[in-house]
């Protein structure tokens, strides 16, 4: 256990750019997103969510794939180049480290998508525990520890000094890169801090949901479920809550037309979309309420069916936060509960 | 880029009316006046056909000015169509002036089929104004220039 | 709000409506959302405070296509759009029974958020009134107070007024909330330098992450299908893949509502990113006003839109270079 004065931190953050990208919540604009670290960013530590999350760091929302180019008569096709350089993204949160668990078990399986495992290999992830859960979390709900981020190096911030603990080999890697700037640190103030977060993770209005009945077997039964019809109506079609997720991996692959050859380059899709997954014979989901129950079915029922019963929610939030129709995940769990008690 | 640099040969997109400057156009190479290669000329059946997208698709593919030409006003083939195009590109070249364009970029020219040396002149004016503003880098895609 | 509720219940019971179009509370006290009633039991749901900024107008272009008269609550400022709506032909003005009810500001709860409230627990004074000038927010990290001024949607600090320019019947009291002039901003950004303004938005336009929030909400976006959905144009319709891309959208997303944007401000509203998409449908507006003549989208239902419209001697385009 290490830990460095706040004030230092820029000190830290200009270490680590040094030899390697730095991505980091930065304030532009007034709103807080991952961002490449540079002198003048400002940079948001305190803020808990950023608007994206930082599943972008590891799954951009857009990358080409290859270009080809016409050259006289011929065809040129360079391929896009996968991630070689080392990179860190620090301060992602326990529920998004978690994500990006969620994203390995998608990208990562046979076959191996090779631009995100690139990405995967040269990133290292230091995760700040949540100082100040909101109203809006439920983490806890899906087994994320909001004190203790599972990541290559947990940090702490407490009062003026930020805690900074390796975990995996990486981790240690990195510390060894830095660990001029950091002073060796007892771990009782991390205790008791780990301690705060728990007691106001138990007052928060969601941390306890429960999510009785969804599970991978549960497939017709909610399916069929005469609920969708109420539950979608004000759902806008937008696709906010798939694009603010961190664990949405759906993705097209579409080609631009570059005037002088293509540029083939994939991008986040969302379920919410009229033309998500559409093929050459049409689209298989042909209302919104088709696509409002594909969202929450994959998250809750497929993803689970597929994956050891382990969801693809991390209950972060942002949907419940960014939503502009004020719908979300947790209001779809608790009004399946609730017809549940009715029955 | 800019206008110290010789080598800088903008690309010019011109909308003409198939009723009027098209067929200016036309007088204009008849009567051996010439413009300048860079302008491309897009043949549309009037002004009004003229959508506010095809402005932003020609600078997104690259173009570096874009230009329209219609009949004068009042002499519309149907009637009422570039009262409607005037409208429509006023309002947009404010917007672009407004997101910081330069608003040199755009312009709106009524050229009759009679007035071959108003086309070529507003021709050889406008790729003079392009070239002094240099290349469009505020309002095209990256992939196109590659 | 009781009462609104009461009357509710009155016009489903005797068959004047098929249905009620309002807000159903959420848990937590901010999040209402848009929903439909049928029953006078389910009514019990039904709420009416500042977090119900939610332009229902837009609902009732799918409610038209309903059996029977749907019911809806419209604030001052969605009857523009509702009048728009009937001007185009997208809803039917047969179809609904519309109450318009009293507003008194809308809340944004990411500006409260942005003064760094935060685990609200509960807040007082959502159902604006008179005589407090202030949000008591109950929260785990202690309490916190909010003056309304510093929680108002962007829109209300340019409020339309109080009057409702369609409605069978009115409940409830409104009141004017303007304290600011609606062209300030795009005055102030018209004096910019091109390098200025260019900067501007593209630092706002570069947080876009095209999720189309600010398109699906409008009530003047009902197209049936939006250009920037087809599959056969190939610009990238949901990726940010070229700053371009974001500009492109913007403008075009704005120039497609140019003369029929009511500037209801939803689009502002509902940003993820908060980007201040209303500085590009103003300028428009603006820009109407001053080359036409004043025109108000959704004043009536029968006047002729500026871009539908003409006169001999309109300003030439380029006058854009000539304006101060």
């Amino acid at each position: 256990m290490y830990k460095i004065a706040k004030e230092n931190l820029s000190a830290l953050f200009r270490l680590i750019a040094d030899s390697q990208e730095l991505y980091l919540p930065v304030r532009t604009a007034g709103q807080v997103n991952f961002a490449a670290w540079s002198e003048e960013a400002e940079v948001a530590l305190d803020t808990l969510k950023s608007v994206k999350s930082p599943k972008d760091a590891f799954f951009p929302q857009s990358e080409g794939l290859y270009t080809v180019r016409k050259e006289g008569r011929k065809m040129k096709v360079e391929p896009g180049s996968l991630k070689e350089q080392d990179f860190v993204v620090f301060g992602m949160k326990a529920c998004d480290v978690k994500g990006l668990e969620v994203l390995d078990n998608v990208f990562l399986a046979d076959p191996v998508d090779t631009f995100y495992a690139a990405r995967r290999e040269h990133g290292t992830v230091v995760a700040l525990a949540c100082h100040e859960p909101e109203e809006s979390c439920f983490c806890k709900v899906f087994g994320v520890d909001a004190a203790n981020p599972a990541a290559d190096v947990a940090a702490w911030i407490i009062g003026e000094d930020l805690y900074w603990k390796a975990i995996t080999e990486k981790g240690e890697a990195l510390t060894g890169k830095v660990k001029e700037l950091l002073d060796d640190a007892d771990e009782t103030v991390v205790e008791a801090e780990k301690e705060a977060i728990h007691k106001v993770v138990e007052k928060l209005p969601y941390m306890n949901l429960s999510l009785e009945g969804w599970n991978g077997g549960a497939l017709s039964e909610k399916f069929d479920d005469k609920l969708w019809e109420e539950l979608y109506k004000p759902c806008l079609a937008c696709g906010t809550c798939t694009f603010v997720c961190p664990t949405c991996q759906c993705y097209d692959i579409k080609d631009y037309d570059t005037g002088n050859g293509v540029s083939r380059y994939r991008c986040w899709d969302s379920c919410m979309y009229s033309d998500f997954t559409m093929m050459a014979h049409g689209n298989n989901r042909t209302s919104q309420m088709q696509r409002f129950r594909q969202r929450f079915m994959h998250k809750l029922v497929y993803y689970p069916a597929n994956n050891d019963g382990m969801y693809s929610c991390v209950g972060c939030g942002r949907c419940v936060e960014k939503c502009p129709a004020s719908l979300n995940i947790v209001k779809v769990i608790k009004a399946f509960q609730k017809q549940g008690g009715e029955n | 880029m800019s206008i110290e640099n010789k080598s800088f040969r903008p690309k010019i997109v011109a909308f003409c009316c198939n009723w009027c400057s098209y067929a200016g156009a036309d007088l204009a190479g008849s009567s051996r006046l010439s413009y300048p290669a860079d302008v491309k000329i897009i043949r549309v059946p009037c002004s009004c056909r003229v959508n506010p997208m095809f402005i932003l698709r020609a600078f997104e593919k690259g173009a570096d000015g874009v230009i329209m030409c219609g009949c004068h006003p009042g002499d519309c083939h149907y009637s009422t169509g570039n009262y409607y195009a005037r409208r429509r590109m006023t309002l947009l070249f404010s917007m672009l002036d407004y997101i910081g364009v330069e608003n040199g970029r755009t312009r709106v020219e009524w050229v009759s089929a009679a007035e071959g040396v108003k086309f070529s002149d507003t021709m050889n004016s406008f790729v003079e104004k392009i070239h002094s503003l240099g290349e469009n880098v505020r309002l095209g895609d990256l992939r196109c220039r590659n | 709000m009781q009462e609104l509720i009461n009357r509710a219940k009155e016009l489903l019971d005797n068959g004047t409506v098929a249905r009620v179009l309002g807000w159903k509370a959420g848990d937590l006290p901010y999040d209402p959302e848009p929903a439909y009633f049928e029953t006078a039991e389910s009514l019990k749901d039904f709420v009416y405070n500042g977090f119900c900024g939610a332009n229902l107008s837009k609902y009732m272009i799918e409610a038209s296509k309903l059996e029977g008269k749907t019911l809806v609550c419209l604030k001052p400022c969605d009857t523009y759009s509702f009048n728009q709506l009937i001007k185009e032909h997208r809803v039917d003005r047969e179809k609904a029974y519309i109450i318009g009810v009293g507003c008194k500001g809308k809340l944004d709860i990411e500006k409260i958020r942005n003064q760094g409230v935060k685990g609200i627990e509960s807040i007082e004074g959502a159902e604006i009134t008179d005589e407090a000038d202030m949000l008591k927010i109950q929260t785990i990290y202690g309490e916190r107070s909010v003056a309304y001024a510093d929680a108002m949607l962007e829109r209300c600090h340019v409020c339309k007024g109080k009057e409702h320019k369609i409605f069978d019947e009115q409940i409830g009291e409104s009141k004017e909330t303007k304290d600011g002039e609606r062209f300030d901003e795009v005055s102030r950004i018209e004096k910019l330098s091109p390098e200025e303004k260019f900067a501007f938005f593209q630092k706002e336009l570069s947080k876009c992450i095209r999720c189309n929030a600010c398109r699906n909400v409008c009530p003047a976006c009902s197209c049936r299908k939006c250009v920037f959905d087809s599959n056969k144009f190939d610009s990238s319709q949901k990726a940010n893949v070229d700053s371009f891309e974001e500009k492109m959208f913007h403008i075009i997303r704005a120039f497609h509502v140019a003369g029929r944007c009511t500037d209801c401000g939803e689009c502002s509203r509902v940003c993820p990113q908060g980007i201040p998409l209303h500085l590009f449908n103003r300028k428009f507006i603006k820009d109407i006003d001053e080359l036409y003549g004043e025109y108000q989208a959704g004043d009536d239902t029968d006047s002729k839109a500026p871009l539908t419209n003409y006169t001999f001697d309109d300003a030439e385009p380029s006058i854009v270079g000539k304006r101060g």
